[in-house]
């Protein structure tokens, strides 16, 4: 199920405003990709650029181009709605719906891909996408009960529980662990190792252990200047970014020498 | 040591001045919108239940008073519901419009056009209801009544003036129409944009982020809203007595001229000629209508919170 993605200079617009300039990249498939870089750089608008999030807010535009395993994603012809429901995503803080249950907030995406759902189906599909999400063995006994009842490392599980139950082809997270506890943070992370044997991963964080603990391959977006575009300085294994980067600036921000 | 002797200022603190005055103030709000209610509630208990039991002339062609208050009563809540019926989706559309569809540059003129009906006054809408709606929705009773006579709604015989409870019901809907959309405006736009991503994020249509994150967060709020269109349409006054041309019965048929009177119409027709009795007799009707009113209100909260409660076992 899992595709990789090319981006080939893509620039990103809100309104008139141009915040990401020229990135180009590819993303492979069943890998972890961080994107790494100071705040305002754009790398959470690049990231909602994978799945036409972006173009919810006003006014939002792309110019380049997207491929998923050959196919535009701005292509004319291509419904956003239904990209969405091919590229999952997961937010900076949790976000399970509010009066739904636990069992009927996994299903959520389920719900609108097929109506109509056999009760034994759907509870397959919250037992595996529960158990992917490594939630199952603490909310198995009260699935009914509301999932804004749980913790946040665990609700940002849910959602993670929520975004897989669709199987989608690539997984997006906006710095999924921001709002967490260490020990949260621990939980999604071992996740995200176990998630990448199905799924292609895309993860945006500021925090740089993370991307070096949990990325095959780390992305640096940088600003050229205060008011001018973000941009992607470097694109490299993480190994070789972190130990030996290509470019001077990467160097600077990775070992907090940055300026 | 110094950690302690802070840790006993603190406990000792009073609340400062500004607290101290603002929570007094709200207090005292609170207690008035109290007050006034138990005042109106014992006015009209007062006033009112001697006219419960008057001789059987006081009553018209009824001879008890609940003979006398059913068909008002069922007039009131029967104009009321039509104005619901219409206004409602209407309103949630058009809020719906407005916080979530269309362009800002067209939603705010909406909204601001929308906000302006309130301001109209009712008697205003009277005047347009007799002299306009009635005129021009005479020959579609006359249609409804050839056409669909089989349901008991349009049975006719259709009224000649046009000056029906269904044409009532229409303008309260149009008088109904700006608070409920207001409001669930309102609500809808501070859905949490989290919610919606969520929604849009798992590849819902903006119709499917709709019934997914903005109905469920603003439930509560969109049945507030109903409940002061309803509360404004149970007590519309002028409006009703205006269009209105009473006579008759309790009668499912909306569009034939013998319809029940509202209370609140009837009370506004009949106030200046009446004789001490007669008043009395007003008053009482004028209570059922705020018992009324009172338990519909409780009825939909309930109904609201119950329903929550449940998501939250």
């Amino acid at each position: 199920m899992a595709k990789s993605i090319t981006v080939d200079s893509l620039d990103i617009y809100y309104g008139d405003f141009l915040a990401v300039e020229g990135v180009s990249m590819t993303i492979k498939a069943r890998s972890v990709t961080a994107f790494i870089g100071p705040s305002g750089c754009g790398k959470s608008t690049f990231l909602r650029s994978l799945n036409r999030m972006h173009e919810v807010i006003p006014g939002a535009r792309v110019e380049g181009k997207v491929m998923v395993d050959g196919q535009s994603l701005y292509d004319s012809a291509v419904d956003p709605v239904a990209v969405r429901r091919q590229i999952g995503m997961v937010f900076q803080r949790p976000n399970p719906f509010p009066t739904m249950s636990i069992y009927e907030n996994v299903l959520a995406g389920n719900r609108l891909n097929s109506k109509k759902m056999k009760k034994s189906e759907a509870d397959d599909v919250v037992e595996r996408s529960l158990k992917g999400a490594n939630l199952w063995n603490e909310v198995k006994d009260r699935l009914g009960k509301p999932g804004m009842g749980l913790s946040g490392g665990q609700q940002q599980r849910l959602c993670i529980a929520r975004a897989i139950a669709v199987e989608p082809q690539v997984l997006l997270m906006d710095e999924p662990c921001s709002a967490l506890d260490p020990i949260s943070t621990s939980a999604i992370e071992d996740l995200i190792h176990e998630l990448k044997t199905d799924y292609t991963i895309v993860i945006v964080t500021h925090n740089m252990q993370q991307a070096a603990r949990v990325s095959d391959e780390t992305g640096f977006f940088n600003l050229k200047a205060a008011g001018e575009p973000g941009h992607l300085v470097e694109f490299n294994s993480t190994q070789k970014m972190f130990a030996n980067p290509d470019n001077e600036a990467t160097e600077a921000y990775i070992s907090g020498r940055f300026g | 040591m110094a950690t302690t002797v802070v840790a006993e200022d603190t406990g000792r603190a009073r609340p400062r001045l500004g607290d101290r005055v603002f929570s007094r103030l709200a207090l005292a709000a609170g207690i008035a919108i109290l007050a006034a209610l138990a005042g109106v509630f014992i006015f009209l208990a007062i006033e009112g239940v001697p006219g419960l039991s008057k001789p059987a002339e006081f009553y018209g062609s009824a001879t008890s008073f609940w003979g006398y208050v059913a068909p008002l009563l069922f007039g009131t809540v029967l104009a009321a519901v039509i104005a619901l019926v219409v206004a409602v989706p209407l309103a949630w559309g058009v809020a719906l419009v407005v916080s979530h569809y269309a362009p800002k540059s067209i939603a705010t003129p909406i909204a601001y056009v929308i906000d302006l009906l309130a301001a109209v006054p009712s008697v205003v809408f009277g005047l347009w209801g007799i002299s306009v709606l009635a005129r021009e929705l005479q020959p579609a009773y006359v249609w409804l009544d050839e056409n669909m006579g089989w349901l008991p709604f349009f049975a006719g015989p259709a009224s000649g003036t046009g000056r029906t409870i269904l044409t009532a019901g229409l303008v309260l809907a149009i008088m109904i129409l700006p608070i409920i959309t207001a409001i669930s405006r309102e609500v809808f736009a501070q859905t949490p944009r989290l919610h919606e991503e969520a929604a849009l994020a798992l590849g819902a249509t903006r119709w499917e982020m709709i019934r997914m994150a903005v109905f469920p967060y603003a439930r509560s709020g969109m049945v507030s809203a109903v409940m002061l269109g309803l509360g404004r349409a149970l007590g519309e006054t002028m409006a009703v007595a205006m269009v209105l041309s009473p006579g008759g019965g309790i009668s499912l048929n909306l569009i034939s001229s013998s319809n029940p009177a509202s209370i609140a119409s009837n009370i506004a027709a009949n106030y200046k000629e009446g004789t001490p009795g007669k008043i009395q007799v007003l008053i009482a009707t004028g209570l059922v209508l705020f018992l009324v009113t009172f338990l519909v209100n409780f009825a939909a909260r309930w109904i609201v919170t119950r329903s929550e409660r449940k998501l939250h076992r």
